[in-house]
């Protein structure tokens, strides 16, 4: 799961991570009251979940509390295209306003689990403000990486380690250790899968402050932090995506007009990328998993012909546990209550199947069956070419 | 021959008392498994459709001699019973729960990679032996004796793989899931180490899918050691970075992951790679001369 800026930088501060003074805002009238509050000279940050909010146009420098208030109108309500939005932007809802500091250097610290090392890794670099995967690829050796035990935290003498080789003044060395290792604990702590600090920043007086902050959490952890729960913003997800997740669907939309829908979750990237093979695009990523119900795949029709840019329906299942026999009659009744319009092309294997293909050829519903994934994504493309 | 498992595989259940366990276990008894038992803790001293029901692991491997479990435990209590498992000195831990927070099972990991233990998944299908023995959800009557083997992040799409070399009577020596989270206990890498040393293993699959670094580690090897033909595949390659496509494990980040990559390196090392999921069968029977 995704938090916005603020709330991880305001987890972060419960854990020792210095972070800039400053407050949220929805209006642009308390941005201003804010901005008064912290002397005037301020930076309203656009709150979305997509990265790369400066270049497009989501945070503003103001220098007194009118200049803020004018920077939060234009920002509040505005659609913030960024390279991470996608071309259909993301609508900001809140800013941050917070006090600006004297920089003299920023820096880069990162914690993500090294999945061969089986281990949380702190990264850091004094690249900082720059996105990290292209301080990697220019030059993987200017990321320093430090593997660390999950419960024992990171050790002084790694941090020092690390801290030295980002050339810090020996004033700002202890506060380096601290901060690392305080971001080590609030990664075990709150079971995040990504904590980043771009830039951590160094100021004119030798303080080391997080100028942002980007929380992940792990949502296979979620069930025991019910405090963390609560920080998710539904507005920052696609309505389908919202609406999936509470039928315990797996949906993501894409920007195709082939919709899919299938049971596992290689099987249904693999189906998608049948479809492109076969010259159309996916509209979506869904799997319903292994045991799916009828009510399951009725809700899945549902939310696939929410899309209005889908012109046809490629549902794959390979039915193990899932009978084809139960698929098919619930495709048929999910296809007859939501009077589907839309070609619809089925291919399905496994057990029951020929049971499976007699109630979808029997149902009198204009169904294309399949015969494998290949007929299957190109009688799907075909169709979705035709409407 | 095969890897891991075999018709003389004696196996407990771990949670063979839940819904999941339960069904499974039945299904993997008439495919001919050896089942020997089961562990539920609180339910020892009873028996679940006839087997005997042990409190804690150690016990029901001394009763019954097992050298394998399944696992069918709850999120949040599986890296524990895994851990157990390997505490229990049992050599080959199966775990099909899906859902294992990170950090529990980089915890577990930690202290079962020290054992002799191998440990497959967490969130995977499981592994089957054609005709011998299925640890797991897969259906077995896809399957045929023979000397394909096969490894993949997935499980339907490998149902879909073994589906297509069934039908060009193209059978299968063992198959292994290893399923689709972030950190998992056999690689791809180990997995392709074992079929190289197979004598029954004629050709591999490699099914792989975004996210991670696991498919260019096995192809390296492959590069260095590996004489059989390997197939491979990776899913996922229309995926948009940074989202998560239902496997935890499933996503391209911090410029990590992505489809095309993988898929150079795999060709670099040799492996046929087929850009269609639909292929996999075909490329086996025609690198193996009988197409």
């Amino acid at each position: 799961m995704k938090i916005h800026e603020f709330q991880g930088k305001s987890l972060l501060a419960g854990y020792g991570v210095a972070v800039p003074r400053g407050e949220v805002a929805t209006t642009a009238e308390e941005a201003a009251a804010i901005a008064q509050k912290l002397g005037g000279k301020v930076v309203v940050k656009a709150q979305i979940h997509a990265g790369g909010r400066g270049q497009g146009g989501g945070v503003k420098l103001a220098e007194n509390a009118e200049a803020a208030r004018a920077a939060a109108a234009r920002i509040l309500g505005m659609t913030l295209v960024t390279k991470q939005t996608g071309p259909q932007g993301q609508r900001v809802r809140s800013v941050l306003v917070e006090e600006t500091l004297p920089i003299a250097r920023e820096l880069y610290l990162g914690i993500a689990m090294d999945r061969t090392a089986a281990q949380p890794v702190l990264m850091a670099s004094v690249a900082g403000g720059m996105e990290i995967e292209e301080v990697a690829a220019r030059d993987p050796k200017a990321i320093l990486r430090q593997a660390f035990d999950p419960d024992r935290g990171l050790p002084a003498y790694a941090a020092r380690r690390l801290a030295f080789a980002l050339d810090l003044p020996v004033p700002a060395l202890g506060k380096a250790v601290a901060i690392m290792q305080a971001l080590a604990r609030a990664f075990s702590g709150l079971d995040a899968s990504l904590a980043e600090i771009n830039p951590l920043v160094l100021t004119a007086d030798d303080r080391l402050v997080a100028l942002d902050a980007k929380l992940n959490l792990d949502d296979n952890a979620l069930y025991r932090h019910p405090e963390l729960q609560a920080l998710r913003d539904e507005n920052e997800e696609s309505p389908l995506e919202v609406e999936a997740s509470r039928f315990h669907l797996n949906y993501i939309k894409l920007d195709g007009n082939v919709a899919c829908m299938v049971n596992g979750a290689g099987l249904a990237m693999a189906t998608m990328d049948i479809i492109q093979y076969a010259g159309g695009r996916p509209a979506n990523f869904l799997d319903v998993g292994g045991g799916a119900s009828r009510e399951q795949v009725k809700q899945a029709f549902q939310i696939l012909l929410k899309d209005s840019s889908v012109r046809a329906i490629l549902i794959n299942i390979f039915g193990g546990i899932l009978r084809c026999d139960t698929l098919a009659t619930g495709v048929v009744e999910a296809a007859r209550e939501v009077k589907l319009k839309l070609p619809l092309v089925i291919r399905m294997e496994g057990t029951n199947v020929e049971q499976g293909r007699q109630i979808l050829e029997q149902s009198g519903l204009a169904i294309t069956v399949a015969q494998g994934m290949r007929d299957a994504a190109e009688k799907a493309v075909a169709a979705a070419g035709r409407a | 021959m095969s890897i891991l498992v075999d018709k003389n595989t004696r196996v407990i259940v771990q949670g063979i008392t839940g819904r999941e366990g339960a069904f499974h276990a039945r299904q993997c008894r008439e495919y001919g498994t050896q089942i020997v038992g089961g562990v539920t803790p609180g339910k020892g001293g009873t028996t679940h459709e006839g087997l005997p029901v042990f409190n804690l692991v150690s016990q029901a491997r001394q009763a019954t001699g097992a050298n394998a479990s399944l696992i069918f435990v709850p999120p949040p209590f599986a890296a524990d019973a895994i851990e157990e498992a390997a505490d229990a000195g049992l050599e080959l831990i199966v775990c099909i729960t899906e859902g294992i927070p990170a950090l529990d099972m980089a915890r577990a990991w930690e202290r079962v990679r020290r054992t002799s233990s191998r440990l497959i998944g967490p969130n995977c299908p499981g592994i089957i032996t054609p005709g011998q023995a299925k640890l797991g959800i897969m259906p077995g009557s896809i399957h045929r004796p023979g000397a394909i083997g096969i490894v993949s992040r997935s499980g339907t799409l490998t149902y879909e793989a073994v589906h297509q070399l069934t039908l060009l009577g193209l059978g299968q020596s063992t198959a292994i899931g290893i399923g689709g989270d972030p950190i998992i206990g056999t690689t791809h890498r180990d997995a392709i180490r074992m079929f190289h040393e197979d004598p029954q293993t004629e050709a591999i699959v490699m099914i792989g899918e975004i996210g991670g670094s696991g498919e260019e580690e096995a192809a390296a090897f492959i590069a260095q050691q590996v004489k059989k033909p390997v197939v491979g595949f990776i899913a996922g390659q229309t995926a948009p970075p940074g989202r998560r496509m239902g496997h935890a494990g499933a996503i391209i980040s911090g410029g990590q992951g992505a489809a095309a990559a993988k898929m150079e390196a795999m060709k670099k090392a040799g492996i046929h790679v087929c850009q269609s999921p639909a292929d996999i069968g075909a490329t086996v029977a025609r690198v193996l001369g009988r197409a």
